[in-house]
C-alpha cells in the first residue's frame, strides 16, 4: 500500500514527532531502554509489543504525561521535556488520547465526558457543543446514549465513548492505548474507519498502541515493534509482516519463543 | 519470586525504620505544600469555574451541618454540665455560660468542625481524586489539556476555606444554646442571667479568631485530602490506604497547627 507520508525507505516523509534516545525507568525497572523514532505528518504508526514493553509508558511520554529520565520528545518543535508547562498544555489541546479503559468521568454523563474538552476550550453554543456530541457518538456507533452514566456502559461502550471524546475537539493527533481491545470484529472495523476517515479528512496523525495486526495492516502506515524498551523493528505494514526477525514472526504468528531467545 | 530485603536487626534496624518514617513524613509535608501552593497559584487564572465551586460548597458545607450541628449541641452541653458541677463548689455556677461560650468561639467549635469535616468530606476528597488517579482519570484530565489541580483542587480548596468558619459559626451559635439547655433546663439556672453572662465576657476576636483558624483548617483538611487522593498508586488497596491516611494526617496536622494558631492569634 502506497503512503503519501512515508518514503520509499521507510522514513517519515514530514516529521512532525520526534523521539530522541528516550530512557525512562520506574526504581529497578528500566521500561524504556533508549527508544530514537520519527513519526511524520499525517501518518499513522501502529506501536505493537508485549505485555509490559513498555508500550503505554512510551505514549504518555508523547503527550507529556510522563518526563523521561533522559532524552527529548519533539512535537512540531516544541521539546516537551524542557517546554514550560504552560506551553506543554497548549500543544496538549492538539492532542486526543484514550486509555485503556477509557478513563471517563465516572460522575458524569456520557454526553458530558465528550462535551467536557469543548467547554473546556471553546466558546461553543450549548447547541452547538449537543450537536458535536451527537456527531462524535455516531461516529463511534453509539447513538442516543448522551444520559447514560458510564457505569451502564459495558467496556468496549466505554472505550468507544472515550474515543468520541478524543476527536470532540477535531485534534491534529491522535494516541491511541488499545483501542479495539475487547471489541467485537465489526465494532473494530468501525474504530479502524473512522480512524481512517478522520486521516483523509483531517489529516490526522495518529499513534497507535495495539495488539490487533489485523487493524495494523488497515489503518497503519509503519508499524513498530517495542522489545525490552527498544524498538525492534519499524516498516510498514507489508515488508513487517514478511520480516524475518524471529521474535516478529512470533509475534504475528502467536507462537511462544524458545526460552533461550527471550 | 523477589525476596523481600529483610531489615537489619538491633539499633540499624531501629534507625531504618525511624529514618524510613521521617523521609515518609518529608514527602508527606512536601506534597501537601506543593499542592496547596499549586492550589493557590491556579485559584486566580481563567476559567473560573463557579459551578463546580457551588456543588463543593453544598457538600462541604451544607451537607455537613447535621454532623456539626450534632457534634457542637452535645459538646455544649457536655462543657454545661461538666462546669456546672464544678463550678458549683465554690458557687460560680453563673459564669457556665460564659466558659461554655469562650470555650466554644475559642477553640471547640473551629476544631470539632475542623476534625468532623476532615473525617466526612477530606476523606471523600481523598477516595474520589484516588479512584481518578487510579482509574486514569486524571491523566485523562492532562491529555485534554486541563490542569487536574485547576479543575479538581482549587473548587475543593476554596470550598473549604470558605464553609468551614460558617459551619464553625453554626457549632458557636448550637453549642452555646447546647449549654443554655442543659443549665437552665436540667440545673434551673435563670436564662436571661445565663444568656447575660455568655455575651458579657465575649469579644467580637474571640468569635473571629475562631473563624480564622477554621479556614485554616478547611485549608489543611482540603490540601491533605487532595494531596492523599493526588498521589495514589496501588490500585483499590491504594485509594483504601490514601483515605485512612487523608483522615489521620489531616486530624493531626488540625492538633498541631492549633497550638501554633492558638499563640499567634490569642
Amino acid at each position: 500500500m502506497f503512503s503519501p507520508h512515508i518514503s520509499p525507505t521507510g522514513s517519515p516523509v514530514e516529521p512532525m514527532i520526534s523521539i530522541i534516545g528516550l530512557y525512562k525507568s520506574f526504581g529497578d525497572n528500566d521500561v524504556l531502554n533508549g527508544i530514537d523514532l520519527e513519526i511524520g505528518r499525517g501518518e499513522s504508526l501502529m506501536l505493537v509489543g508485549g505485555s509490559g514493553a513498555g508500550k503505554s509508558v512510551f505514549i504518555k511520554h508523547l503527550i507529556g504525561l510522563l518526563q523521561p529520565d533522559e532524552g527529548h520528545v519533539v512535537v512540531d518543535g516544541i521539546d516537551l521535556t524542557v517546554a514550560a508547562p504552560e506551553a506543554v498544555l497548549e500543544l496538549r489541546k492538539r492532542f486526543g488520547m484514550t486509555f485503556q479503559e477509557g478513563a471517563l468521568f465516572d460522575s458524569m454523563t456520557v454526553g458530558d465526558n465528550i462535551a467536557f474538552p469543548i467547554r473546556r476550550h471553546t466558546s461553543k453554543s450549548a447547541k452547538e457543543v449537543t450537536a458535536r456530541v451527537r456527531e462524535c457518538l455516531e461516529m463511534v456507533r453509539l447513538p442516543d446514549i448522551e444520559d447514560k452514566m458510564p457505569s451502564e456502559l459495558s467496556g468496549g461502550m466505554r472505550r468507544r465513548v472515550g474515543f468520541a471524546r478524543a476527536i470532540a475537539l477535531e485534534p491534529g493527533i491522535l494516541l491511541f492505548d488499545e483501542p479495539t481491545t475487547g471489541l467485537d470484529p465489526i465494532n473494530t472495523a468501525a474504530i479502524g474507519n473512522v480512524i481512517n476517515q478522520l486521516r483523509t479528512e483531517l489529516g490526522v496523525t495518529a499513534v497507535t498502541i495495539t495488539h490487533d495486526m489485523g487493524l495494523a495492516t488497515k489503518i497503519a502506515d509503519r508499524v513498530a515493534m517495542l522489545r525490552r524498551g527498544r524498538i525492534l523493528l519499524v516498516d510498514t505494514p507489508e515488508r513487517f509482516l514478511e520480516s524475518e526477525n524471529w521474535f516478529v514472526q512470533a509475534f504475528i504468528n502467536g507462537e511462544v519463543p524458545e526460552e533461550d531467545h527471550l | 519470586m523477589v525476596e523481600a530485603t529483610a531489615r537489619p536487626a538491633g539499633i540499624v534496624g531501629w534507625l531504618d525504620h525511624f529514618g524510613s518514617l521521617i523521609v515518609r513524613g518529608l514527602d508527606d509535608l512536601g506534597r501537601f505544600f506543593y499542592i496547596m501552593s499549586s492550589s493557590v497559584m491556579w485559584t486566580f487564572r481563567r476559567p473560573f469555574d463557579g459551578t463546580e465551586l457551588m456543588r463543593q460548597m453544598v457538600r462541604v458545607g451544607w451537607d455537613s451541618i447535621p454532623v456539626v450541628f450534632l457534634t457542637c449541641l452535645f459538646t455544649g452541653m457536655v462543657l454545661a454540665l461538666q462546669t456546672y458541677r464544678g463550678f458549683e463548689r465554690f458557687h460560680a455556677e453563673g459564669f457556665v455560660g460564659s466558659v461554655v461560650a469562650l470555650s466554644l468561639t475559642r477553640e471547640l467549635a473551629p476544631v470539632l468542625t475542623g476534625l468532623m469535616v476532615a473525617g466526612r468530606v477530606g476523606s471523600a476528597m481523598a477516595a474520589e481524586l484516588g479512584t481518578m488517579r487510579v482509574t486514569e482519570q486524571i491523566d485523562a484530565l492532562y491529555a485534554m489539556a486541563t490542569e487536574p489541580v485547576h479543575y479538581l483542587v482549587v473548587p475543593r480548596v476554596n470550598a473549604s476555606v470558605l464553609m468551614l468558619p460558617i459551619l464553625t459559626l453554626v457549632g458557636d451559635a448550637v453549642g452555646i444554646i447546647g449549654g443554655w439547655l442543659i443549665s437552665v433546663g436540667l440545673f434551673g439556672a435563670n436564662s436571661y442571667l445565663y444568656m447575660e453572662r455568655t455575651f458579657q465576657f465575649l469579644e467580637v476576636n474571640d468569635i473571629t479568631s475562631g473563624l480564622v483558624k477554621a479556614a485554616f483548617f478547611g485549608l489543611i483538611l482540603s490540601v491533605t485530602g487532595c494531596a492523599k487522593g493526588f498521589y495514589t498508586s496501588g490500585g483499590a488497596e491504594g485509594v483504601g490506604r490514601a483515605t485512612t491516611s487523608a483522615v489521620v494526617t489531616a486530624c493531626l496536622y488540625i492538633l498541631l497547627s492549633d497550638f501554633f494558631l492558638t499563640k499567634i492569634l490569642f
